[in-house]
């Protein structure tokens, strides 16, 4: 698409005036937020509905018999139907909501992995794991006798291909790989990685946290078994997730948390389970997270997960020619499939220092290791500075963080 | 000169210095030239972890039984303040590190880099400073045997 039409296809300054945590100043400056990979903002629609829901709806849902219980009940449940449509899951119960990416990936390797996993089975998963597509594995690993298999990753920041052909094989028992990587910003194959698992009858979990603000997903072209994402990171509030996984999976699972909410009934001697998805929602849930990830859902769709694409691959182009300007910066992570994301580093400085300092500049950035030690060490370095640009952010916002890194490097070196 | 007269020195030179640049750039300054840790204390045994920069920490005691620390640091404007802690705590007794009241940070704006979410080690440097002015002082009660 010519340049024009893609910026035109996104009202910038609308966009922009509907995040009112964006008009702070900080340290005397107008803000530039860079760190949407950690959490987005909130546009004003979310924080409203969050209000209204407390203001005119609050109650316990799938409980009461009373209106207000049953508008809340359906206010929830209407969050269900957005998610399921924004993903294209076949059934409404194969959404289950979570706290967030990691819940979604421990309920995964926990009950999936409590009735699959023998000793000796493997769990796939690659070097450019976030720590919570890691530490859940480990954890079922240890109490089931499976082992943990890592796909390597190349210098540009790709997973290696040909490894993975060869790691899988019939010990196998699930892949587990994120969609996009935090810190990189590669977007993985994974419609190959599943195609090739399922070939073999493996399940594949995709880590969906950084894939599903930047893109379109549909799980039923991807064929994902599980697919898992945080609302924090598309807009929505804290606090609420999702699970998607498929349904014969989901049936043969055993429950991850007891309690109310996913029964059907209790005795002391036998509880006989909920059907799905409450099976998997065991007591009260974050009933306004999921009315305000409705929102967030309906707020991403009237701008077009096509345009904000589009819009932040222009952001991506941008920021990472004006950034490679500056003497000394280099890149971790040039695969040619990038999400909004560019991690560097600055040589002769630690990237601490350079946040640090950028903070000064009423820039937030993220530095550090950014949960992802293993892929650091593989690397060698100690962390990265890490820049991420969501649908809020232009090109000025870019120029500034280049004038702030250019002004960081001449006080640290 | 005292902990306190020591913290005084520090928080009026930081006055001086008109904006936010003046103080990084003078921290960074000090974090450059800061003393090198002797590099037998530069391992593990001496690493203070702290989430994104690295600390090191040596205690030691001088012929009048003054505590000497030497530290390091990956990051330069962590190795900055701790060139400034070390320069307030360094040469007094272990008593008198083990119950120094540290104002001056907060009193030059920079009360964040101790804040527990900064992980950048310096929190708990101050207070792996302090629990050495502790044991230290245990020590020095004990009688010789
Ligand atoms: C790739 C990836 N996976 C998982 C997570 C964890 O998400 P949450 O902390 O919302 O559970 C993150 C968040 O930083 C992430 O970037």
């Amino acid at each position: 698409m010519p340049k024009d039409q893609v910026i035109a296809s996104i009202d910038f300054e609308k966009v922009r005036a509907d995040f009112p945590l964006l008009r702070r100043n900080i340290k005397g400056k107008p803000l530039v937020f860079l760190d949407s990979a950690a959490s987005s903002q909130k546009p004003e629609v979310v924080i409203r509905a969050l209000n209204t829901y407390y203001e005119q709806t609050n109650a316990n849902v799938h409980r009461g018999v009373y209106q207000l219980s049953q508008e809340a009940t359906d206010a929830f449940e209407m969050g269900r139907k957005k998610v399921q449509a924004f993903i294209n899951a076949r059934h409404e119960h194969e959404v289950i909501f979570v706290r967030g990416t990691t819940e979604g990936i421990n309920l995964v390797a926990a009950s999936f992995g409590k009735k699959f996993f023998r000793e000796g089975d493997e769990i796939l998963i690659s070097a450019m794991e976030h720590h919570s597509n890691i530490v859940p594995w480990q954890l079922i690993a240890e109490q089931t006798g499976a082992v943990l298999k890592v796909i390597p990753v190349t210098d540009s920041g790709e997973l290696d291909m040909e490894a993975f052909d060869t790691l899988l094989h019939e010990r196998t028992k699930i892949v587990a790989v994120t969609h996009v990587s935090n810190t990189l910003g590669t977007i993985n194959p994974v419609k190959t990685i599943i195609g090739k698992a399922h070939q073999m009858g493996i399940p594949v979990l995709i880590d969906g946290a950084q894939a599903i603000p930047h893109m379109e997903i549909d799980v039923q072209e991807l064929d994902a078994d599980f697919y898992t994402f945080s609302g924090h990171k598309v807009f929505g509030p804290t606090g609420i997730g999702i699970l998607y996984g498929k349904e014969k999976w989901l049936e043969e699972m055993p429950p991850y948390h007891g309690g109310g909410e996913m029964i059907k009934t209790v005795t002391f001697a036998k509880t006989t389970y909920a059907e799905l998805p409450h099976k998997f929602e065991a007591g009260t849930p974050d009933i306004s997270g999921a009315i305000g990830l409705g929102a967030a859902i309906d707020y991403v769709n009237s701008i077009g997960r096509a345009a904000i694409a589009a819009y932040e691959h222009e952001l991506l182009v941008y920021g990472t020619q004006r950034m490679l300007e500056i003497p000394g910066v280099r890149i971790i992570g040039t695969a040619s499939e990038k999400a909004s994301v560019i991690s560097f580093l600055l040589e002769g400085t630690h990237p601490f220092d350079v946040g640090t300092l950028l903070d000064q500049m009423g820039i937030a950035v993220r530095t550090g290791h950014h949960c992802t030690q293993p892929l650091m060490d593989l690397f060698e370095i100690p962390g990265t500075v890490r820049a991420s640009f969501a649908m809020y952010n232009n090109t000025e916002d870019i120029d500034r963080l280049v004038a702030a890194v250019r002004k960081a490097a001449t006080m640290l070196i | 000169m005292t902990i306190n007269e020591l913290q005084e020195d520090i928080i009026t030179t930081f006055d001086f210095f008109g904006d936010w640049m003046e103080k990084y750039e003078y921290i960074i300054d000090l974090g450059k030239n800061l003393e090198l840790i002797d590099p037998q204390y530069k391992t593990d045994d001496y690493l203070i972890k702290g989430c994104q920069s690295k600390v090191w920490l040596h205690a030691g005691v001088d012929n009048s039984g003054k505590v000497v620390f030497t530290a390091d640091s990956d990051a330069v404007i962590t190795k900055g303040i701790i060139a400034l802690l070390t320069q307030v705590l360094s040469h007094h007794t272990p008593a008198e590190v083990a119950q120094a009241d540290l104002y001056f940070i907060d009193k030059i704006g920079l009360k964040e880099h101790l804040s527990p979410t900064r992980s950048n080690g310096l929190l708990s440097m101050v207070k792996q400073m302090k629990l050495y002015g502790l044991a230290l002082s245990a020590k020095a009660a004990e009688p010789e045997k």
